[in-house]
């Protein structure tokens, strides 16, 4: 009784690239094409991957009251966020817990939030219920998004939009890419400097062809996707972050500005604020296995007596790394860098330390 | 004087007298995708037909092997701890895993020949 799964937009090209299709969040999406997950990590280190992200949810917010009625929803600073600016923040709970994380953009007359996939109805429902008067929502399903990662995107997309070379990191704009209007942003979930770029759902084959037909740039899968993340020490929702997550004990108090902390007026304020002024009795932290094995999502953190202290939340090969990478709690305590800890692998006890993030430097474009 | 035998988990053996070496086939190998670590027996480990013998992992996951016969490890592959690409590049050849001296060798009957096994890989298309 598998529910039927959703296509994006580019479902056909990447039958025709010859992806390999799994389930992802509801979506059919490729998890890797011919030439591999390890390939295509390192390509998008060296050069430049386009990966399809159309599963996330595209959402515009309206309205005169629409800065206010977001920021009832996320700690993030949106009233300091200047126009083409993008912020990272997510929505919390009232026990200070994480329904999801998002970018939200100030667009000029409206903002631009892109939302999980696997949180999309949840987070509708969530908006619709709370936003109130004088801010209106709508969930786009008109547009594809494409994410074009690596060194050498930005040198090829301007080939068709000149003026994507002049967003710094976590800005965005509006462009003619070609005959084609885009919303697109100097962001991404590598690493990497790169763009996401929001299209019209029936032009996006057309866009993502012409892109690919750039000597620097070639497909990237889910799987690449992820190993890319990881290896930049950034969360994925659902496991390394959850309702159960505050920002603090996430390492995400840096998408908390001060005017926020001090002024709370968020969901779970109380808690964060509490989190912020007495700590926490566990962080997030990068693991760095001392052995090959990989540790993956679940493995448990062990003691010097095996008796377990954390859990690995992400974990697996780091193809830039050359070996094993994970995230994970641990208590407050052993999150400093240099800590030893155990991971528990198949019953046996292997030795890691904690890392400071990210395993591989990011590499943005900040002027 | 060597024959191969498949199991329905895809792992080959290649018997001579009463030694049998053993690996994943191409098709576990491409199903898998990029192989990055691999976790062998040890060498005098008495392993029973089915058991976990060893651990491959890819980029996405870990998948264990299972011993297609009942016997004693005699050997490992140490080339697939340090390369473990060979298992990608060639899985019936150098990207063996170990070998057994067999305890019980009429538990081959049980298992596929090539023929066999490529009518099986056809019915799971």
């Amino acid at each position: 009784m598998t529910p039927e799964l959703l296509r994006t937009p580019l479902f056909r090209l990447h039958l025709d690239l010859g992806g390999r299709m799994v389930p992802f969040a509801g979506y059919e999406m490729p998890v890797q094409y011919p030439s591999g997950i390890l390939a295509e990590h390192l390509f998008t280190r060296t050069s430049a991957s386009l990966f399809d992200v159309s599963h996330m949810g595209q959402v515009v917010i309206r309205g005169d009251r629409r800065v206010a009625a977001l920021e009832a929803l996320v700690p993030g600073d949106i009233e300091a966020l200047g126009e083409g600016r993008i912020r990272y923040t997510q929505f919390t709970n009232d026990q200070g817990g994480i329904k999801d994380d998002l970018m939200v953009t100030n667009a000029g007359d409206h903002l631009f939030l892109v939302i999980n996939a696997a949180c999309k109805d949840a987070d509708i429902a969530h908006l619709r219920a709370h936003l109130g008067g004088g801010a209106d929502l709508v969930l786009l399903t008109d547009r594809a998004l494409l994410a074009l990662q690596g060194p050498k995107a930005a040198d090829a997309l301007a080939r068709f939009a000149p003026g994507v070379a002049e967003l710094s990191f976590m800005t965005a704009g509006t462009f003619d890419v070609g005959g084609i209007v885009c919303l697109i942003s100097r962001s991404g979930y590598t690493g990497e400097d790169g763009f996401e770029l929001s299209v019209p759902a029936d032009r996006a084959e057309e866009l993502a062809r012409r892109l690919l037909a750039e000597p620097e740039i070639r497909p990237a899968g889910l799987g690449a996707r992820d190993s890319l993340r990881l290896e930049a020490g950034l969360c994925l929702y659902g496991s390394d972050i959850d309702e159960t997550t505050s920002p603090v004990e996430a390492a995400l108090t840096w998408s908390i500005s001060k005017r926020r902390r001090a002024g709370g007026g968020f969901p779970g304020a109380a808690v964060v604020q509490e989190q912020l002024a007495t700590g926490v009795g566990r962080r997030l932290v990068g693991i760095r296995p001392l052995g090959k094995a990989p540790a993956r999502a679940h493995t448990a953190i062990v003691d010097d007596g095996g008796v377990e202290i954390g859990v690995v939340t992400s974990g697996g090969f780091g193809p830039s790394v050359g070996g094993p990478v994970a995230m994970g709690y641990v208590p407050d305590p052993l999150s400093r860098p240099g800590s030893a800890v155990g991971l528990l692998i198949r019953g046996v006890r292997h030795d890691a330390e904690v890392v400071a993030l990210p395993f591989v430097p990011h590499r943005y474009h900040k002027v | 004087m060597s024959t191969v035998y498949f199991t329905k988990d895809h792992e080959w053996v290649k018997v001579t007298g009463d030694e049998g070496v053993i690996g994943i086939t191409d098709y576990a190998q491409k199903a898998l995708g990029d192989v990055v670590f691999v976790e062998l027996p040890a060498i005098g480990l008495d392993l029973a037909q089915g058991a976990e013998a060893a651990v491959v992992e890819s980029v996405k996951a870990a998948s264990d092997v299972y011993s297609p016969v009942s016997g004693t490890v005699v050997a490992t592959n140490q080339a697939v701890v340090d390369q473990p690409g060979l298992i990608n590049e060639a899985p019936e050849e150098g990207g063996w895993f170990f070998s057994l001296r067999l305890s019980n060798p009429s538990e081959l009957d049980e298992l596929m020949d090539r023929a066999a096994y490529d009518e099986f890989l056809t019915g799971l298309e």
